[in-house]
Parts: structure tokens; C-alpha cells; sequence
């Protein structure tokens, strides 16, 4: 059944310093938001807001019409699903056992094939009897990704889900972002990935500063002054060469490269001229 | 990293379980039938079903009997009851702090009991009758336990140099005020006081069993509730409360309940170091980690390595008696500096 998540003047201060400042965005049923920013943004503290993590300052979390500190743990768990950045364990569970937590406290036996279906969705099934400290970070992301999907919330909050995944897996995990979506879910996810943002995403919030500067389509939002000011570094957008969205490109700094580019651009003025 | 000996042959518990069953039987017959004078195992169970009020065809004498049931049973059932409470204990801790160096012993808990239990003693407390010393080895050990948790825990984690250090620190804090306490101690609780420091089963009767039996059994039957929980703090607080554990509640529940065995265990037989974590750890390679399994079968292992343990202390040097911590003691250290080698070998040591 599909959910309902809204923050609503969300604020967090912790020792004199806000962290989130007044952030206001509902998350509907069927959309991939994607929350980007520079580090330090305040994108993952979002995230544990919406999650119900944390106690705020001011302003609070709806989830389907109430107040999400009101929720015991075990109604909040059928409601959302949280991806970590990174999960460490200090015990050789096994990456099936890691995948049947995401039932719950109270499951034995996986007897409705969710496991295995998870697991499938992350090709994760072919490592499904390995160790899950002896794997690599990518697998290791691979699999709480599983765990994440095991719990078949409405909603799902993905703290970089990507971040050491190589492409082939990036594009796999906002695919499966996707689906769940076009399945009815709300899905919220951090990314670093502009392109990937402004692919996959329906809306990108930009955060900066605890603030959320502007929430909307991609061509919305991924405006060449805008990402330039934000990230704080020259940034061009493009139309995309094969999908109707922008294609975010950072400008380099470095001199040589710099000479390139201009190279590039002058060569290009002169065949413009000819 | 990934790629080599990642898949470990595992004993499912179906299979463990019963196995670790029949060795506690087993430690059981060898605990009550060796000794000054030896027992048949079958005049064992002749004898204990006799006081069962069952006949069987098997002859022993008088005093066999008087030794079975008034000396060795109830020394064997308190080394059941001991062992199984710290090898549960053991396993709760380190799976509540994501640490597999978390040990009642290591990390001051049953210090901390011990000191309440030595504190009673020496300062000659008996307001609460007989439940006085237990009643201190609980406050003892939930006050460490409570200190530890909030000293070590730091973001949802505990890191494994903060909570040995704080282990360090709490027992140097309880051993001084142990010794303080060995001032004002008349040589008769001067004994009790060594006793306790180095664990010892030797003063069990069924009084100490009864005085023990009801905080561990009603320890052992609750703990299981919390397997499918504490399987989800290995990931994390914060990951185990996003998949419904009440995070908050179950740590307290955890605390009190690993206090109140850990109180128990070393109001009757002092500090027995190391079985909170050999046993575990053992579990672990044969089994695996998850705590449906991990639990029950640290009760059985625990009981029986306490068990033989003891059997060791009262045998190895007869007629003299080693004090059971001692023993627990010799095996527990190596078995540390073996385990923190592996480590060390397979991960680069514990962070």
C-alpha cells in the first residue's frame, strides 16, 4: 500500500549549529527523489529526519497522517526501509542471513521467497553462502541493498546507494529505484551522481547548508547558475545526446586542461567562421 | 578481500544442539562419578532416579548415595547453572556491544559483582537475609554493566579499545576496592573475600543452588525471546531499530537481565573468568553467529566447560582443590592471544 512521507518546516540544531534548517517537501507515491548537495549539506541527516531517527528542533515528520515519532519501531519498520552508507559487521553472518534480517526481528523461515527474489535484484544470489565481512565494498553495498528490499516497505530512504558500486551496478540499484517506484513506492536517495540524479530522479532537492535551495524536475533544477553557485564550482548543463534531460558537466580548474578546453572552443570558432 | 575461503562449512543447530546436549550429559556422569571416590555411571543414574523415587535394578552403597546427591549433584547442577549463565551472558554482551571481545569478566561486569558481593560480606550486611550477598553481586554487576555501557557506547557504536580500556579501568577500580575492603575484613570473611576473587564451585550445597537456580533459569528462559533482536544490533542500533527492534527497551532488557545471571553466577562461585568468551567464540566457528542458535548452544557449552573445568580443579592436583577460576583462567588467556592473532592475520586486528 502505498505511503505518504512529508517533512514540514524541518529544523535541527545541535549545540548552536543547524543542520537542518526549515525544510519543507512531501514525497509521493510513485517518485524517485533524488536529494543531492556538496558535503556537509545536510542530506543525510534529512534522510535520518524522514527516517524518524531524530528528534528535531522544529517542524516534523507526516507519515501517512501522523507524526512519525508517534510510531512504535516495529509499525515504522513496515512503513519505511533505511540503506545505510556502509554496514560493518563484526561477525561472519552470511550474506543470506544479512538478507533475511531485513524481515525483522521475528523471522525465522523465508518461506515466501522474498529472500531469494532480493537477493536476484542486486545479483547478489550467486554470493548468497559467502561471508559478508570477507566481501568487497561494492558487494557489501549490493547486499544491504537486498536487506533494504527484503523489508518491502512503501518507502525506501537510500543514503548514497551507489557510492562504491562500479557502473554497471549504479545504473542496476536507480533501476531497481525505478521499478519500486512505478510499483507505487515512495523512494528518497542521496546521490553524488548529478547525471544520475537528473536521469533517474523524478524531482532533486538541492541541499545546501541545511537548507533545501529548490526541490523539481530535473531541468527544474539543474540550471547551470544554480549548480555553479551550490557546488561551488563551474558547471555547464547540457541537453542530454539521447534522453530528454539535462547532462550536468563540471568545468575543470587546472590550467592545462583549461587550455584544452579553450583550444577546443577556439577551433571551433574558427570552423564557425569558415 | 572478497574471493578466498569466504564459505565456511556451518553445523546447523538442529544438529549442534543435540550434540552439546549429550556432551553436558556426558560432563555430567564423568562430573559426579569421578573423584575421591569413583561412581559408576550407571550407579549415577541409579542413585538420582532413586531420589527421583524410580527403582532401578543397580547396587551402591550408602555412602555413594550420601556423596552423589549431597556432594557432587549439586556441585555439578551449580556448574551447569554457572557455566550456562556466563557463556549466555558472554554471547548477549558481545552481540548487544557488536563486539566480540565483550566478556563479563573482561569487561569489569563480574568484577563489579564480585565487589558487591565482597562488599557484603566484609562489611557484614545480612539485611536482606540470605539473598543479601546475591542481591549485592546483582547491584555489583548491573552498575558495571550500566558504566560500561554508558562510558564505552559512543554514536550507536562501541569501539573495542574504549570498552577494553573501560573493562581495565573498572576492574583496577573494583580490585582496588576489593583489597580496601580485605582491610577491614576479619580473617574469616578474608577467606570468603579470596574466594571470591578466585572462583571456586567448592562451597556448593543445594542452599547455594536454590540461591542461584532461580535468577539463571529465569535468565535462560527469557534470553531466547531476544535472539532474532540481538542478530539485528549486530548491524548496528540505528540499522536494527529501522527494522523494528525498540532498540532502547531491548538494551536495558539485556543489561538487567545479563546483570542478574553474571550477579548470580559469581554470588555462588566467584569470578570465573574467560567462559563468556571462549565459549561464544567456539559456538561461532562451528556454527556461525546468528543468535537463535549462538544462545542455546552457550548454554550448553558453557555448562559443560564449566562443568569440566571444575571436574579439572577438584582432580588435577587431588586431594587438594585448584579454585575453578584459575583453571578457566590458564585456558582463557592463550585461547585470547590465539584469537587475537587470527584476527589479526584475517582482518589486520581488531580496530
Amino acid at each position: 500500500m502505498p505511503s505518504s512521507l512529508i517533512a514540514e518546516g524541518v529544523s535541527l540544531s545541535i549545540r548552536s549549529r543547524w543542520l537542518l534548517r526549515e525544510v519543507s517537501f512531501s514525497v509521493e507515491p510513485g517518485e524517485v527523489i533524488a536529494l543531492v548537495g556538496p558535503n556537509g549539506a545536510g542530506k543525510s541527516t534529512m534522510l535520518r529526519a524522514l527516517a524518524g531517527d531524530l528528534t528535531l528542533t522544529n517542524g516534523r515528520v507526516v507519515l501517512d497522517g501522523r507524526n512519525i515519532d508517534q510510531y512504535p519501531p516495529r509499525d515504522l519498520a513496515l512503513k519505511r526501509a533505511v540503506l545505510p552508507q556502509q554496514t560493518v559487521l563484526q561477525f561472519a553472518f552470511s550474506v543470506r542471513e544479512v538478507v533475511e534480517m531485513g524481515r525483522g526481528p521475528r523471522h525465522i523461515i523465508d518461506n515466501d521467497g522474498v529472500v531469494d527474489a532480493s537477493l536476484r535484484r542486486t545479483d547478489s544470489y550467486d554470493i548468497a553462502d559467502r561471508i559478508y565481512p570477507s566481501l568487497s565494498g561494492g558487494e557489501q553495498a549490493r547486499v544491504t541493498l537486498s536487506r533494504v528490499l527484503a523489508q518491502q516497505t512503501p518507502i525506501l530512504l537510500l543514503d548514497e546507494p551507489t557510492a562504491s558500486l562500479d557502473l554497471h551496478h549504479q545504473q542496476m540499484v536507480m533501476e531497481v529505484a525505478r521499478e519500486l517506484a512505478m510499483a507505487g513506492a515512495s523512494v528518497v536517495v542521496i546521490l553524488h551522481d548529478l547525471n544520475l540524479a537528473a536521469t533517474y530522479a523524478d524531482r532533486i532537492g538541492i541541499m545546501r547548508e541545511g537548507r533545501l535551495v529548490t526541490i523539481g524536475t530535473p531541468w527544474e533544477t539543474c540550471t547551470e547558475a544554480l549548480l555553479t553557485e551550490v557546488f561551488e564550482c563551474e558547471i555547464a548543463v547540457a541537453q542530454h545526446p539521447i534522453r530528454d534531460c539535462p547532462l550536468v558537466i563540471p568545468m575543470a580548474k587546472s590550467a592545462d586542461i583549461r587550455m584544452d578546453v579553450e583550444r577546443i572552443a577556439g577551433a571551433a570558432g574558427r570552423n564557425g567562421a569558415r | 578481500m572478497g574471493g578466498t575461503a569466504t564459505v565456511v562449512p556451518r553445523i546447523p543447530g538442529a544438529v549442534l544442539l543435540p550434540l552439546l546436549a549429550l556432551l553436558l550429559i556426558g560432563a555430567t556422569l564423568a562430573g559426579i562419578g569421578i573423584g575421591a571416590v569413583r561412581i559408576a555411571p550407571e550407579q549415577t543414574v541409579a542413585i538420582l532416579l532413586d531420589h527421583l523415587g524410580i527403582k532401578i535394578d543397580v547396587a551402591y552403597t550408602q555412602q555413594q548415595d550420601a556423596i552423589v546427591w549431597a556432594i557432587r549433584f549439586p556441585r555439578v547442577i551449580l556448574a551447569i547453572l554457572v557455566g550456562s549463565a556466563l557463556g549466555v551472558s558472554g554471547a548477549v554482551l558481545q552481540g548487544m556491544f557488536r563486539n566480540p571481545l565483550a566478556d563479563p569478566g573482561l569487561i569489569g561486569v563480574s568484577s563489579g559483582a564480585a565487589l558487591g558481593a565482597v562488599g557484603s560480606v566484609a562489611l557484614g550486611f545480612s539485611f536482606l537475609g540470605v539473598a543479601t550477598l546475591p542481591a549485592f553481586a546483582f547491584v555489583g554487576g548491573v552498575i558495571t554493566s550500566i558504566t560500561v555501557y554508558l562510558i564505552a557506547r559512543h554514536d550507536g557504536r562501541t569501539e573495542i579499545v574504549t570498552l577494553i580500556l573501560t573493562g581495565i579501568a573498572l576492574n583496577t577500580v573494583s580490585g582496588a576496592l576489593t583489597g580496601l575492603l580485605t582491610y577491614v575484613a576479619s580473617d574469616q570473611q578474608l577467606r570468603q573475600v579470596v574466594f571470591w576473587s578466585l572462583g571456586s564451585l567448592g562451597t556448593a550445597t543445594w542452599t547455594t543452588v536454590g540461591g542461584a537456580a532461580p535468577f539463571i533459569i529465569l535468565g535462560l528462559l527469557l534470553i531466547p525471546r531476544w535472539g532474532g533482536s540481538l542478530n539485528l544490533f549486530v548491524l548496528g542500533e540505528r540499522e536494527a531499530r529501522h527494522l523494528g527492534v525498540n532498540t532502547e527497551r531491548v538494551r536495558i532488557e539485556l543489561i538487567v537481565v545479563t546483570a542478574l545471571m553474571t550477579g548470580a553466577a559469581v554470588a555462588v562461585a566467584g569470578v570465573v573468568g574467560f567462559v563468556g568468551l571462549i565459549v561464544p567464540h567456539l559456538i561461532r566457528l562451528i556454527a556461525g553467529p546468528n543468535h537463535r542458535v549462538l544462545l542455546p548452544a552457550c548454554a550448553l557449552g558453557g555448562a559443560s566447560l564449566v562443568l569440566l573445568a571444575d571436574l579439572a580443579a577438584r582432580t588435577i592436583a587431588s586431594p587438594a582443590e585448584l579454585p575453578l577460576g584459575v583453571i578457566t583462567a590458564l585456558l582463557g588467556g592463550p585461547f585470547l592471544i590465539v584469537l587475537m592473532l587470527k584476527t589479526r592475520q584475517a582482518q589486520g586486528g581488531w580496530a
